[in-house]
């Protein structure tokens, strides 16, 4: 193509990245166009700004959380008090005992309190919570067990895919990243903008689910098949095919029309997931370009600070695991509504029914492809939490990351590895066991590139000047809980004592280990880090540590018991606690009760959070641009940044994270600062000759 | 406030945004059909022996769409290279055959579709099969196979009277009337005609079989050759459905470019022929799909 005339460059508009940054005349409050204001429709909902789309996502990500949280709540209170009514007079009876046994531990109250009867809601009436859920949900205020699983289901769901990841990646992701990086804003900004109407869209059907006649989606979020094929509807009442045969076989009950399969909960879950990710899968196209692309003049490779890397590597996880589970969602999706047979063997029985299907499926397929995708999740989940952290401590340890580098690397390695490891969830389905050979090496080779981060963050604080700001406290905590998830998983990861711990409390401990106190501890170092960049105002600290004390030891308290039950022997599934299998799961039933309450308190615990980062979105205090006095980009543009973020064109000299440099007179230099030139800020602690970076001498 | 690089390459990079993000989103698709694809491996693998339809598409409508396809994928460079020169004429007119193309494409999608509609399979117990069905099929020469595993034999063709049976409330009771095909696979014979994408159907003259309903394998029972009927039919949908779904969305947006689109090529034809060329970096991947598929679906 050398012969082609010149193509008309001209005729475009030209594109150097930093002729683009336009000398903004108006106040940072001004969300407009400089050509044109937009409405309030174009500037709030259907956005194109990057920063815009980032609270939406935070704020929608934020009350999932809250909103997936409740279910667990409610489903401790079964395994807690196994098939008593969910009523006022029942919880209250509880919780006065609990707080008279406290007492007469004390030595307050002279004699034990009695155990509480349940009260039966009285014939005729219906509880509140019958009233809430529906008669076939929770008649009388007991949980149905189809009630308890959809909850099982649902909890793990909007916790991992409606919570987490929009929060994790898609709200700091597009808040922070292109600030980060110097760019004006995503590369597709009207492709971020169909995310958000994905996401919104599946949000909209998988809590719509929660409505339909049946509950919602009650498999699990790993969503088994054949159990999720078979779940209501049973997959025999086939939309097309072999339904004139299902019509023609005596005893056959009358197949529902087509919406009412289309609107069965497990349906409903598939259809949204498919939405869920497809937004994901455009989010990670969109961030992958950005970082590639839109990096400001300067901005290396091992320039950008870590956070950046690890939305990069969280991009690349989801962009390549994400696909093989929509293909398993079509596939389910024809299993249960098209009666094919990819995932179920021939001659199931259901219900007493054979099940009418052509066979020659096999479970393990889902199982395959589900974790394929569900194992790098796991980490798509942690980076962007360690990213956050990252920021965090270099900016208030005063110091750069100890082995930026290796970190880099390490996250890298890890990434590729998170992809290989994925059947270390399915050693018990009988693969064999040279497969779980591979797999257990593989898993145990990822904890190394995963333990050089976290330490490599632990060493960076050595010899820091720590400032025990909100984001810190978070940080802090997040460094040793997260350590505890990580340690845990070990274990797990060898086949034969994985034989053992296998589906039981141990698992769920180790997990939430990492999700809880690891990333959403990040997240809300994240909230509190990010937040006067995003408002111009500070979240309130006093408030910060009200909410922080309390979640952190009823974190703990929740969690760290379940080790116990787990090593004990306590099955995860059990509809009633493990009160059946009493005998054998002896002496770690009372702590259902514990963790329970630990967990309603810690809900109550999240009000002074919820109030903090409404409040503060008004009232908070005003602060400067860099009130945390960092280096990396997104502190050199205004807070909260106007449409196209920076007010003069950026170019950047350093690294990320010059902290404390020997011979600069502020204890900070902004990348975007010129080497030449003189420090605006004085504001640095002492001389920079009487303080040292890096390891003090250790003899 | 312009985004940098949407024209132009970034010169360390060597790319501009939207060629990066088709690449991109790309990947996600060869993870998307590469999933799918073992899992056929995965299913046929671990299928009975014998089980397995072979030969049942009608290779030369395969064939047709392949080369449909290839040559779509010619007139979608031309597009482009139509524009580099700054041709508008070719370019539109290049796109225009693209589109044409991919909707025969559809179309003939449709025609093997509607054949898989209007086929029908019964599966008859081995017992009941050799005692009364199956020398009459073949005395005429009609076409049936043996599922070893299931002990059933499987029979395909039109359902002559089921329509008349649900008039008359009698589909349980039977008995169904079926004129069953001549031949699997792909084999064109002169004097009889050929089913639309699947087989040699027989004439409407040929003596029909009538099936019992007793005789029919209670697990399997009987159907249009739809996902439900065996996996190879839920493979085939799956796979020729989402690759068609890729289509329509191709065409689509070449719609958008032959229309509302070209607008631009008076504004600022090099960002036009960039849009085309991630167009057209789609199509070929959509076209290289299919040749994934046809020897997959269609000659094994």
């Amino acid at each position: 193509m050398d012969d082609l005339p010149p193509s008309s460059e001209a005729a475009a508009s030209s594109h150097a990245p930093a002729a683009h940054g336009h000398a903004h005349d108006h106040g940072h409050d001004d969300h407009g166009h400089e050509h044109h204001e937009l409405g309030f429709v174009r500037t709030y909902i259907f956005s194109t700004d990057h920063k815009t789309i980032g609270i939406q996502y935070i704020f929608g990500g934020l009350t999932f959380l809250m909103f997936g949280f409740m279910l667990m709540l409610l489903m401790r209170w079964q395994i807690a008090f196994p098939y008593e009514p969910l009523t006022y007079a029942n919880a209250s009876a509880h919780m006065g005992y609990q707080f008279h046994e406290v007492l007469y531990h004390l030595g307050v109250d002279s004699a034990p309190p009695e155990i509480p009867t349940p009260v039966a809601v009285p014939a005729g009436q219906t509880c509140f919570m019958e009233w809430l859920f529906g008669k076939d949900q929770m008649p009388g205020g007991v949980m149905t067990g189809n009630f308890y699983n959809t909850l099982g289901a649902m909890h793990g769901t909007i916790m991992v895919f409606f919570g987490i990841v929009p929060v994790a990646f898609a709200a700091f992701g597009n808040f922070v990243m292109p600030l980060q990086i110097g760019t004006v804003d995503m590369a597709f900004p009207r492709l971020n903008m169909g995310s958000v109407i994905l996401f919104f869209i599946s949000a909209v059907l998988m809590f719509s689910s929660l409505l339909v006649p049946g509950g919602a989606a009650k498999s699990g979020w790993t969503s088994y098949t054949p159990l999720a094929t078979i779940s209501d509807p049973p997959t025999h009442y086939h939309l097309l095919g072999m339904q004139s045969w299902v019509a023609a076989t005596p005893n056959f009950p009358e197949h529902p029309t087509w919406w009412a399969l289309l609107l069965a909960g497990q349906t409903m879950w598939i259809v949204a997931m498919a939405f869920n990710i497809t937004s994901s899968l455009l989010s990670s196209v969109n961030f992958i370009a950005t970082i590639v692309n839109l990096r400001a003049k300067g901005m290396g490779w091992m320039r950008m600070p870590f956070f950046v890397w690890t939305q990069f590597v969280t991009a690349f996880l989801l962009l390549l695991a994400f696909p093989p589970l929509e293909a398993a969602a079509f596939m389910q999706l024809f299993d249960r509504c098209f009666g094919s047979s990819f995932m179920s063997p021939g001659g199931l029985i259901v219900n007493g029914q054979p099940l009418i299907t052509s066979g020659g499926g096999t479970p393990l397929l889902w199982q395959h492809l589900f974790w394929f995708l569900g194992h790098p999740e796991v980490y798509v989940l942690v980076l962007p939490g360690l990213g956050i952290i990252a920021e965090v401590v270099a900016n208030n340890a005063r110091k750069p990351l100890w082995g930026y580098n290796q970190m880099v690397y390490g996250v890298l390695v890890l990434a590729f590895l998170s992809m290989i490891v994925w059947a270390h969830h399915m050693y018990l389905t009988g693969m064999g066991t040279a497969v779980s050979s591979f797999f257990q090496l593989t898993t145990i080779i990822i904890s190394v590139p995963t333990i050089l981060i976290l330490s490599s963050l632990i060493i960076s604080l050595w010899g820091g000047a720590i400032r025990f700001t909100s984001p810190m406290l978070w940080a802090c905590a997040f460094l040793p809980l997260f350590g505890i998830g990580g340690l845990t998983g070990i274990p797990l990861a060898f086949n034969a004592p994985d034989q053992f711990l296998h589906d039981s409390y141990y698992i769920i401990a180790h997990f939430h280990y990492v999700i809880a106190p690891g990333t959403i501890f990040a997240l809300f170092a994240g909230c509190h880090y990010w937040y006067p960049k995003a408002t111009g105002r500070m979240m309130s600290e006093f408030w910060n540590k009200v909410h922080f004390w309390p979640t952190m030891i009823l974190m703990n308290c929740t969690f760290f018991p379940m080790f116990l039950q787990g090593m004990a022997g306590m099955h995860r599934r059990m509809y009633d606690g493990g009160a059946t299998y009493q005998q054998l799961n002896a002496g770690v039933l009372h702590w259902n009760i514990f963790i329970s309450e630990a967990a309603w308190l810690m809900g109550l615990a999240q009000i002074p959070f919820i109030i903090n980062f409404c409040f503060s979105w008004k009232y908070g205090r005003k602060v400067s641009d860099n009130p945390w006095e960092a280096t990396t980009l997104e502190w050199s543009a205004p807070s909260p940044p106007p449409h196209g973020n920076f007010l003069k064109p950026v170019v950047v000299y350093r690294g990320p994270y010059e902290y404390s440099v020997p011979g600069a007179v502020n204890d900070y230099t902004p990348q975007d600062e010129p080497p030449t030139a003189k420090p605006t800020h004085i504001s640095g602690p002492a001389p920079a000759d009487e303080r040292s970076i890096g390891f003090p001498p250790l003899t | 406030m312009d985004i940098p690089y949407t024209v132009s390459a970034r010169p360390d990079t060597g790319l501009y945004n939207g060629k990066l993000g088709i690449w991109l989103f790309l990947a996600s698709e060869v993870m998307l059909f590469g999933a799918i694809f073992t899992s056929y491996l995965f299913v046929r693998l671990g299928a009975d022996d014998g089980s397995w339809p072979n030969h049942v598409q009608n290779v030369w409508l395969g064939l047709t769409n392949t080369i449909l396809l290839l040559a779509s994928s010619i007139t979608m460079v031309l597009a482009w290279v139509g524009l580099k020169e700054r041709k508008f004429n070719t370019y539109w007119w290049a796109l225009a055959a693209t589109i044409v193309l991919g909707v025969a494409f559809l179309a003939i999608k449709g025609v093997e579709y509607h054949a898989k509609w209007i086929h029908w399979g019964f599966f008859i117990n081995e017992d009941a099969f050799v005692k009364k069905y199956k020398d009459d099929l073949d005395k005429d020469n009609y076409f049936y196979s043996y599922i070893p595993q299931q002990h059933c034999y499987e029979v395909r063709g039109h359902f002559i009277n089921r329509d008349e049976l649900i008039a008359n409330n009698q589909l349980k009771a039977g008995p169904y009337t079926v004129l069953p095909d001549k031949a699997p696979g792909f084999a064109i014979n002169a004097g009889q005609h050929t089913g639309p994408s699947f087989n040699t159907v027989s004439d409407e003259e040929d003596p029909k079989i009538s099936i019992d309903p007793k005789d029919i394998d209670p697990l399997r029972g009987y159907g249009r050759l739809l996902p439900a009927y065996g996996t190879y039919y839920a493979v085939y949908f799956l796979v020729t459905g989402l690759h068609a779904m890729h289509i329509i969305g191709g065409v689509v947006v070449m719609l958008y470019f032959l229309t509302i689109g070209s607008r631009m090529y008076k504004r600022n034809p090099e960002q036009l022929s960039n849009r085309i060329e991630v167009t057209g970096i789609f199509w070929h991947f959509v076209d290289l799909v299919w040749i994934t598929v046809f020897p997959i679906l269609y000659l094994t």
